[in-house]
């Protein structure tokens, strides 16, 4: 039994529109809205024997900032009844810039919101219309400075680059626009083209290419460096912090296989080596919960292998890298000594470094973290 | 015997001679249409799907002729392919009769010819069948003039038909029964049997299938085998039907088989001669030869752990292969495997596929090689046929290859391009022979080295698929030959190495890490691929690395996407061989041979 302390996550399945590149579920039918908030207590009552306590609450979707306060509050409610939430919790919630005014911004401290994840993307307003987003540059400021208004101290900002057409300018525009703000926390996303997305579709009728794999290259390299003279930790392939308290506490839960719970549909969990997920069907999942069961699709139990290659890429997208002492005792495998050519090649051509015992990847290394794995 | 004809089908390569033999199987009522398997006598997946007969296989036909007397013909399949060509020696030797099967549109091939010589050289009677006479492309009246111009048989002789369409089956069938003549012998004569194949059967051990001359043989009986003496008590002997049939004894003039405890297939020499123990022949019936193999390389599993799963599969696949041999054998670069030896390379290629398939095994071949024979200094003589074991320059006085005749054939207006491949491939003493207007035949003698690396492919190419192309090992000769090294990062790989004429070393050692280049996946460090002479470098080509290949997010749900995204790159890699620090795709070692003109 793991008894390290686990994360909550809650899917909010309601977006107005999609954005050209999300492959996330949800769905545009906010008249079923009443209809989740009546069904996810259910989902929390079910799982309240198995779990707790929790430390951080991530609330995200879909576009969690479209429900009203009321209706966010009808969500922690049963869930501060259910489970033990420790006192310092990190409470996420993810938000559209465009939903966040500063009487919303307020009651969100009031119910206990800690945390703010904002869908910035962009400060380049074409980029943004090339995305599919619903808010401005202009709502993207508006929203910045009334969550410090609130008092909001804790502010993420999700960044997008690797556009097509992009240069490395006008992305660099962008992240200074962003640290004009000083967010504690940023992520940095390089524009992944899903196949079941408009844009996949797009890509695949040849509207637009991708930067090539050397201006992706330069793009990753160019962010890190930039973000770390400003003073951020590179921590993840993708995530910032402002410093060590700032890291996604939820976030680093996925990444060294802490439990977590996922409620809502298509939402994932984790415990003692299983994994299993709901249905990404808003419907399924009432039907399920109305049923009295609970809305999951699959559940898969980790071969001790499969384990083993999780904790090598989760571990190598991180800048804890892995503990080789840990590593060893729970796979009864000794990376230095079986891998000890290639290893010591890729510390040689810098992708690797072993500092405290933890092999730990470089900024290039984490620029091919996949293959890093497959050592 | 009057009613029994032993004869064979010979063709060239895809002339249709699977498909005419089962259009006969089924016209004499062997099997219903309801139960026919396109191709009966190829019975290995690997057969059917290349479209080649790879062992030889037997079958009697019952066939009642027009005169109203019942027959048993008793066809004997040969194998298709120049690797093979004692094998189809031995079926040959065990028939009275032959069809000559020609494409009506291809008309006259190497393989033809090659096989007419073997024909007459067992002093067979001959029916040319012009095969696939329903082809919008066939010209029987070229086939039928090159039947008198290029094979020198009477052209009236030939017989029409469509094997695919079934049409003038039975004229064959009754020519068979005409022309054949049946087997002479005397059943009460000492007993001399010729092998011509043997097969592995699992409950049953090793079935030999045979021609009896003289004789008669029956259960109960111990037979010799007269190249080496070794006795055996006959359980049981038969002849063949679709399976095997029991029957009481086989005697002079019949094909069958015989089952005596014998335990591998190895324990029987195609060729050789079965006699009784108690009342023996004392001389071999003609033609016996000794498996030689003519390629080399060695296998390696991909997984080191899988060293005695190799060895297993390699002894059991050995049960059915006469002609594979393998010895132990290590790698600096590889670790432990095996050095086997081949027929040729596409021997080489059906052993490795069937290991990978019927044994579900990984494994990596090293770049094959022929037999080298090196004089000393001292005087001594050493043959090798692995790169790996070069000996020591400074001590070599005399290096010499073997070499072979080509024959090879086409239509004329190709003549130039294939003398240009041919003295690339330092062929010499080219002879010239006018077959048929615009027809000609080219010999080479060519060293075998040559010609078994990427020889095939281009002569097919220049020759825009219709030369044909045939050989024969002759002797060794004189050459100055070098090794030549691959590296990779810096690093010695054994397995990579081929011995190569001085004068083409930086062209091939250029050509080798050319392919490799592009067999290699890209890594996430550069990767130097260089030829070497010694410690010279002749040749260099480097693999740029790939420098971002990480998803941007990875949270909840979509680690067991990557994972599994990962999983499949890692059985990917399960077919490559970490070497050093690089990893080698399987592909790569073979590809070593192969030019970038295809």
């Amino acid at each position: 039994m793991d008894t390290r302390i686990a994360g909550l996550y809650i899917h909010i399945p309601f977006c107005l529109g999609k954005c050209n590149y999300c492959s996330f579920y949800s769905t545009p039918s906010l008249s079923s809205i009443p209809d989740f908030l009546e069904a996810l207590p259910q989902e929390i009552e079910r799982n309240h024997n198995q779990w707790g306590p929790f430390d951080t609450v991530y609330m995200g979707g879909g576009t969690p900032s479209a429900l009203t306060l009321k209706q966010l509050e009808s969500i922690l409610t049963p869930v501060q009844k259910n489970f033990a939430l420790l006192p310092d919790a990190e409470i996420t919630l993810e938000a559209n810039p465009g939903d966040l005014d500063l009487p919303l911004l307020n009651g969100l401290q009031g119910i206990g919101i800690n945390r703010l994840n904002v869908g910035i993307q962009s400060f380049d307003q074409k980029t943004l219309d090339f995305l599919g987003r619903r808010h401005s540059v202009g709502q993207a400021v508006s929203a910045i400075e009334s969550s410090r208004m609130a008092g909001f101290r804790n502010i993420g900002f999700d960044l997008i680059y690797g556009i097509p057409g992009q240069d490395l300018d006008s992305w660099h525009e962008t992240l200074n626009q962003a640290l004009n703000f000083s967010p504690e926390h940023l992520s940095c996303y390089q524009l992944t083209v899903e196949d079941k997305t408009p844009l996949g579709q797009r890509y695949r009728k040849g509207e637009f290419q991708l930067p090539t794999e050397e201006l992706q290259h330069t793009f990753f390299m160019k962010t890190s460096e930039w973000l770390e003279e400003a003073g951020y930790l590179h921590y993840e392939v993708s995530n910032f912090a402002k410093s060590l308290p700032f890291t996604s506490r939820h976030n680093q839960k996925y990444w060294n296989h802490t439990p977590y719970l996922g409620l809502g549909p298509a939402a994932h969990s984790f415990k003692d080596g299983k994994r299993w997920w709901n249905h990404s069907s808003l419907n399924q999942y009432l039907i399920d919960l109305e049923k009295g069961e609970l809305p999951i699709e699959k559940r898969e139990t980790l071969t001790t292998e499969q384990l083993q290659l999780e904790a090598l890429f989760l571990g190598l997208r991180t800048r804890r890298g892995i503990s080789i002492r840990d590593f060893t005792r729970q796979f009864h495998f000794d990376l230095l000594s079986e891998r000890k050519e290639i290893i010591s090649k890729l510390q040689q051509e810098g992708f690797l470094s072993i500092q405290n015992g933890c092999l730990i990847p470089t900024r290039a290394g984490l620029a091919v973290a996949d293959s890093l794995a497959l050592i | 015997m009057k009613h029994i004809r032993n004869f064979s089908i010979i063709a060239h390569i895809d002339h249709g001679k699977s498909t005419l033999a089962d259009r006969l199987i089924q016209y004499t009522g062997m099997v219903d249409e309801r139960n026919f398997q396109d191709q009966i006598l190829d019975n290995m997946d690997i057969e059917r799907e290349r479209g080649i007969t790879i062992k030889s296989q037997a079958i009697s036909l019952p066939y009642r002729a027009r005169d109203g007397k019942d027959y048993f013909l008793n066809l004997i399949d040969t194998p298709g392919h120049v690797d093979f060509s004692y094998e189809v020696s031995r079926a040959l030797a065990s028939c009275e009769g032959v069809l000559l099967l020609i494409d009506a549109a291809q008309g006259v091939q190497a393989q033809t010819l090659a096989n007419l010589y073997l024909a007459m050289e067992n002093n067979l009677e001959i029916i040319p069948v012009i095969n696939k006479i329903d082809l919008l492309t066939a010209n029987v009246e070229r086939v039928i003039e090159q039947i008198d111009s290029e094979l020198g048989l009477d052209s009236f002789s030939h017989l029409k038909c469509s094997a695919k369409e079934g049409i003038g089956i039975e004229d064959i069938l009754e020519a068979i029964v005409q022309r054949i003549p049946p087997p002479k012998g005397d059943p009460e004569a000492p007993l001399a049997a010729l092998i011509f194949d043997a097969k592995y059967d699992s409950f049953r051990g090793t079935v030999i299938h045979c021609r009896v001359f003289d004789g008669t043989v029956q259960s109960g009986d111990i037979i010799r085998f007269v190249s080496n003496g070794a006795t055996y008590k006959v359980d049981e002997v038969g002849g063949f039907s679709l399976s095997r049939v029991k029957r009481e004894k086989l005697s002079a003039g019949e094909v069958g088989y015989i089952i005596a405890g014998v335990k591998t297939v190895s324990d029987v020499h195609i060729g050789d001669t079965i006699t009784l123990d108690q009342n023996p022949v004392d001389k071999l019936l003609p033609g016996f030869k000794e498996f030689k193999p003519v390629v080399f390389s060695s296998i390696y599993p991909i997984a080191s752990d899988d060293y005695e799963d190799l060895a297993v599969a390699l002894e059991k696949y050995k049960l059915n292969d006469a002609a594979f041999v393998y010895q132990k054998d290590s790698s600096s670069a590889l670790g432990q495997g095996f050095r086997c030896g081949f027929l040729g390379l596409l021997h080489l290629d059906i052993v490795q596929e069937r290991l990978e398939r019927e044994y579900d095994l990984s494994i990596i071949l090293s770049v094959p090689s022929v037999c080298y024979r090196f004089t000393s200094k001292d005087g001594s003589v050493l043959m090798i046929d692995n790169p790996a074991h070069y000996p020591d320059p400074v001590s070599i006085e005399k290096t010499e290859e073997p070499f072979i005749r080509a024959a090879l054939m086409m239509p004329e207006k190709y003549l130039g391009a294939v003398m240009k491949l041919c003295m690339e491939k330092r062929g010499v003493n080219s002879k010239l022979n006018y077959l048929s207007p615009g027809r000609v035949e080219l010999i080479y003698e060519m060293p075998l080295a040559e010609v078994l690396f990427d020889f095939y492919d281009r002569f097919k190419s220049v020759t825009q698929g219709y030369g044909s192309f045939d050989y024969e090992v002759m002797d060794y000769r004189e050459g100055d030959l070098v090794l030549l090294d691959i590296l990779v990062n810096g690093e010695k790989v054994d397995a990579l190495s081929q011995i190569v004429h001085r004068d083409h070393a930086r062209e091939r050692g250029l050509q080798a890490c050319e392919r490799l280049k592009e067999e290699i996946p890209r890594q996430a460090f550069k990767v130097a691929i260089q030829g070497a002479i010694g410690g010279q470098i002749i040749a260099r080509t480097t693999i740029q690395p790939f420098r971002k290949d990480v998803t941007a997010k990875c949270y909840g749900g979509d680690i067991t996407r990557k994972r599994k995204l990962l999983e499949k790159q890692k059985r990917g890699k399960k077919r490559m061989k970490m070497i050093g620090s690089v990893t080698i795709p399987q592909s790569a070692f073979l590809a070593v041979l192969k030019s970038d003109i295809d």
